[in-house]
């Protein structure tokens, strides 16, 4: 199974409340998959602040400082460092990029779960709820946020096999389904030279749009060259930072439902995940047709 | 002086839907019910077997009024996945839309859906009839066996593939038909056949003549020997 949640705002008024919604989005899913969860949040003033480059690490050792010191030295630049469960969320006055290579060239074991401006990836093992708690997702702010909750089906449960997968500038994927060619896909593109975290089905997705969105499309094109490339079953939701887009493959079994109002955009693997929601009653609901991409920009 | 109804009204905010549920297969039931606030519930009044009235007010999930049976259950909202699947007999009538798979392996009763339908919509019927006010998915009477799909809207592809001897009355376009699903003539016997189905679901002002009929070609009924080599 798996579930699936991301949620855009529209209305700055809701801003405030991103995480405590997102959290009843995420945790009413909880029953879809239960054994890793993740959330993507964009524009939290608190963990991303605005202007800073920003890099989501997993499984890095040591304690804040020496983490903090170690990516410091690196960088030149004095590196900020915030725990949230699993995650060490670092923060710096340089770009995502400049930050990252320094992250990875003082941790070269870590897991990037994400990186960009405004972007904070919180993943890791157990139930969505104690997941949620660890974060203190409900106290989140911002204008946009995804979630998985995850059934583990072609990969191992561990941090990297949670999603969602960030592996592209600003950008999240999340996936509700199993790609079956994804092994050969995988080896087409890392003899192009993209690097995998995990033998993850979605990580190709993932590396596979970011490599078209990194040579100039657009995610509407990357989406559907993925339709023509994939097999499997697949409701998607990459979202990057101004945008958020859905699609599903061809048969469409895997379920999706849509729901939008002048406040917000919405979409769950199931409505019971929109059902709270301000405004809902009067929402504009819909499920997505196969193979159409769904996108909306700020 | 007429009979005061009684009412008696669910809340699934404060009432488990194990108790809910319970109580509707509750022997000799008979009367109206009402249950609120679904907020999306899967196995919302599934196996109900009593000549009752229900209304549920707002969107279900999964399954909703699965394997009823006298029941007449009005959903108030959309519905997910699998409405109505295999329902006996009764009437299941769903106000907004439903997802795929409504009215799925369903024997008998009356299944309307006032909206679109998604994907699959009467796959593998068997005796229920459908009708649905707007669009259907694809793969929609996919192996349909027996019973009746009307569908006042569209469709997407692969109407009836494999469709056995149920009978698809369509007034829009299908993107696609699947294999071994033909059109076939209007004779008066589906055109009073469709009026019934039409008034019984409200659409008693459609006009028959601008429906089409689908059904199987029965090509995939025998196994040929000469292409033994294809099976």
């Amino acid at each position: 199974m798996c579930g699936i949640v991301g949620l855009h705002l529209r209305n700055p008024a809701l801003y405030p409340r991103l995480g405590e919604l997102l959290t009843g989005m995420l945790c009413e899913m909880s029953n879809r998959g239960s054994d890793s969860a993740g959330v993507a949040v964009y524009g939290d003033p608190g963990w991303t602040p605005p202007g800073r480059g920003c890099v989501s690490l997993l499984e890095v050792d040591g304690d804040t400082e020496s983490i903090s010191a170690a990516v410091s030295s690196v960088l030149g630049a004095p590196v900020q460092v915030t725990v949230l469960g699993d995650t060490h969320l670092l923060t710096a006055d340089v770009d995502s990029a400049a930050l990252l290579a320094a992250a990875k060239t003082a941790h070269p074991d870590a897991l990037v779960a994400g990186f960009g401006a405004d972007l904070a990836v919180l993943k890791g093992v157990g139930d969505p709820a104690t997941l949620t708690r660890s974060w203190g997702l409900a106290g989140a702010q911002g204008w946009q946020g995804v979630g998985h909750t995850r059934m583990a089906t072609e990969s191992a449960v561990t941090p990297s096999g949670a999603h969602p997968y960030a592996v592209g500038p600003e950008q999240c994927l999340v996936h509700n389904g199993s790609f079956a060619n994804h092994a050969t896909i995988r080896r087409e593109l890392r003899a192009a030279g993209v690097q995998f975290d995990s033998e993850n089905d979605t990580e190709v997705g993932a590396r596979f749009v970011a490599a078209r969105l990194a040579e100039g499309r657009d995610v509407e094109t990357a989406l559907k060259d993925l339709c023509a490339t994939f097999d499997g079953f697949y409701t998607l939701l990459v979202s990057n930072r101004d945008s958020f887009a859905v699609v599903r493959d061809a048969i469409a079994c895997k379920p999706a439902v849509i729901a939008e109002t002048a406040d917000w955009v919405a979409m769950g693997s199931e409505y019971r995940a929109l059902s709270g929601l301000p405004g809902v009653e009067h929402a504009a609901i819909w499920e997505p047709e196969p193979e159409v991409v769904y996108a909306w920009t700020r | 002086m007429d009979a005061v109804t009684e009412v008696t009204t669910f809340d699934l905010r404060t009432d488990s839907l194990r108790d809910v549920n319970a109580a509707l297969h509750a022997p000799g039931l008979e009367g109206e019910f009402v249950i609120a606030h679904p907020a999306g519930a899967h196995n919302v009044a599934v196996g109900i077997d009593a000549p009752v009235k229900l209304t549920v007010e707002g969107h279900v999930g999964y399954y909703a009024a699965g394997m009823n049976q006298q029941a007449e259950v009005t959903i108030d909202g959309n519905a997910g996945t699998g409405v109505a699947e295999n329902m006996m007999s009764g009437t299941v009538w769903v106000k907004g839309n439903a997802s795929q798979s409504a009215g799925a392996t369903a024997h008998g009763g009356l299944l309307v859906i006032e909206g679109n339908a998604a994907a699959r919509c009467g796959i593998s019927m068997k005796g229920v009839d459908i009708v649905v006010g707007g669009d259907v998915g694809h793969m929609s009477a996919f192996m349909a066996q027996a019973g009746r799909l009307v569908i006042r809207g569209d469709t997407g592809d692969a109407l009836g593939d494999s469709v056995y001897e149920a009978r698809i009355y369509l007034r829009g376009t299908a993107a696609s038909l699947g294999a071994d699903c033909v059109a076939k003539p209007m004779r008066p016997e589906h055109h009073e056949e469709l009026g019934r189905l039409l008034k019984a679901a409200g659409f008693e002002h459609d006009d028959t003549g601008d429906y089409t009929r689908y059904g199987s070609a029965r090509n995939l009924y025998h196994f040929h020997v000469d292409h033994a080599g294809s099976y």
